[in-house]
């Protein structure tokens, strides 16, 4: 049995820059992983690369059986690996249900649309109320709920999510992992990147440290909160 | 002396609704992707030549020729920005404008090429027919190009606001990366702005072809128009476009009656100067994003 997304030796960066330097990690089918790491590691720019925003320089990104290394973000999209970006990026201007209908666009789950609908509201009750405000009004807990519930529209067999607890509040970020551990039990496969060590390897089962656009170092949750290294740096024993 | 007056307003009133139909379609391209289409009015001067060459051929009305006017000018806005535009729509706005107006400078020369630098008009007794309300004469052809350039524009605002894909629009301009973070093909969302932008002004030509002798030269015009009504009405506002529309072309009409015809374009530039003085966002301009 593969691993559901297993990225093998990845480059990327930006123009005149190199910031990965050759990643591998990989997602088990059910799983919730973590990415964890300092500012600047090239956290976003991985999430980015897997999402097909960014064109990797060299290796594989195999998602689903599928080599999605150097494909738009449609493509990615429609194969099932949803992307919640760093800062939310909703539209703002566009009500709630709009953002949402827009997250189910596409042709794996366009047919779904209404009964999606229901599902985010169900999971973000709060949405449901707010469907018909702009999404730039809500608060920033309610517009992270808004880019997840819009990941969600597109029936995700995996989802990317980049620093979500950033700018919360302690009780915002604790319903957050709730909801981020409740839609790893429907099934839904979890990349989580957090600067927010403690509480996301606490919902995951494995985690990677990356830094300078390098693993270096990756175990179970157990071992890397239990690492010295860890300890020291991320969470400041 | 009153009925002078009042037939100019009407007048002023329908031949705005076909300016705003231009000044709508630059508006949508510019809302979508931050693009100034400089060759905006040659792409109206396009679809004068068709609603030209149409009759030309078979004497039907130029209205008819919209619908190839839509689908000829969607088609070649579509293209030209995905296959060439949008390697340009995140360059600096300098070598934008040297895109737009080489476009412009290859319509021009082709329409030379083509049609000769000489006006050509369409005579027809058509053009004559008016309708009488309350004592009034309506000039017909005016008031059915005004009357389809409504509708194309409610047509437009109506897909905007209702569809998916029209709020996929919105979405790109409003948030580009967010837009791709979800899978919107923002390159389709771009071409089909251009392609868009680009049949308003492609049907805007073939309702003008009656009322204006059609000439290559005539583009540069119209771009300037477009311009004057977009920054009057309010950059990206879709609602503005329509309002200073209308404005230019009431203005227009009471210059040519109260001063003379060739006025026409000091009284658009004093309003222009006016508004950008009082009101330096235009009259609904203000708020960003396309459609609004
Ligand atoms: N558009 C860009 N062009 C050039 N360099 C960039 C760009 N975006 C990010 N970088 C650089 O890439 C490096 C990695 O950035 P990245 O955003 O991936 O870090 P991160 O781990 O997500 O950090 P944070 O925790 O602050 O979000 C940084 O040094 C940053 O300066
Ligand atoms: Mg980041």
């Amino acid at each position: 049995m593969s691993a559901l997304l297993s990225v093998d030796q990845l480059q990327s960066g930006y123009e005149g820059v190199a910031i990965l330097n050759g990643i591998d990690l990989h997602v088990d089918r059910g799983e919730t992983v973590a990415v964890v790491g300092a500012n600047g590691a090239g956290k976003t720019t991985l999430i980015r690369t897997l999402g097909g925003l960014l064109k990797p320089r060299a290796g594989s990104i195999l998602f689903d059986a599928k080599e999605m290394a150097g494909s738009a973000s449609d493509r990615v999209c429609e194969a099932g690996l949803a992307h919640v970006p760093e800062g939310r990026q909703l539209f703002a201007t566009l009500s709630v249900e709009d953002n949402l209908r827009l997250g189910g666009h596409l042709n794996r789950s366009r047919a779904r649309m209404v009964r999606n609908l229901t599902r985010v509201y169900d999971i973000f009750p709060r949405l449901g109320e707010r469907r018909r405000q702009q999404a730039g009004s809500l608060s920033g807990g309610e517009q992270q709920m808004v880019a997840i519930g819009r990941a969600l529209m597109a029936e995700p067999i995996l989802m990317m999510l980049d620093e979500p607890s950033l700018g919360l509040s302690p009780i915002m970020v604790a319903t957050l992992f709730d909801v981020i551990g409740q839609l790893n039990r429907d099934g839904i496969s979890i990349l989580l990147v957090e600067q927010n060590v403690a509480e996301s390897l606490a919902v995951a089962a494995r985690g990677y440290v990356l830094e300078n656009g390098e693993v270096v170092l990756a175990g179970t949750s157990a071992a890397l909160l239990g690492d010295d290294r860890v300890r020291r740096a991320y969470l400041g024993l | 002396m009153n009925e002078l007056y009042v037939g100019a307003l009407i007048n002023g009133l329908l031949i705005g609704a076909v300016y705003a139909l231009i000044a709508t379609g630059l508006n949508l391209i510019f809302g979508v992707m931050r693009v100034v289409n400089f060759a905006h009015g040659e792409m109206v001067v396009i679809g004068m030549y068709m609603g030209y060459g149409l009759w030309r051929l078979t004497g039907w009305p130029p209205i008819a020729t919209i619908p190839f006017a839509l689908i000829g000018l969607f088609a070649m806005g579509y293209g030209f920005q995905r296959w060439i535009g949008n390697a340009f729509v995140a360059r600096p706005q300098h070598v934008q404008f040297v895109l737009y107006i080489g476009l412009a400078l290859v319509i021009t020369g082709v329409h030379a090429v083509i049609f000769g630098p000489d006006p050509m008009g369409i005579q027809s007794a058509a053009s004559f027919d008016v309708y009488r309300v309350a004592g009034l004469r309506i000039d017909a052809t005016r008031l059915h190009a005004a009357l389809a350039a409504c509708v194309l524009i409610a047509l437009l605002w109506a897909w905007l606001r209702f569809s998916l894909t029209g709020k996929a629009l919105h979405a790109a301009a409003d948030n580009l990366l967010g837009a791709r973070a979800i899978g919107i093909r923002t390159n389709h969302i771009f071409a089909l702005a251009m392609g868009m932008g680009a049949a308003c002004a492609g049907a805007a030509g073939a309702l003008l072809a009656p009322l204006y002798d059609t000439q290559p030269y005539l583009a540069s015009e119209f771009t300037l128009l477009a311009f004057i009504i977009v920054i009057v009405g309010g950059l990206a506002s879709l609602p503005g476009a329509l309002l200073g529309g209308v404005l230019v072309g009431v203005a227009e009409a009471f210059a040519a009656v109260v001063i003379e015809p060739s006025a026409k374009s000091l009284f658009s530039y004093g309003l222009l100067i006016i508004v950008l003085v009082l009101m330096p966002q235009g009259l609904l301009g203000g708020r960003q994003g396309a459609g609004r």
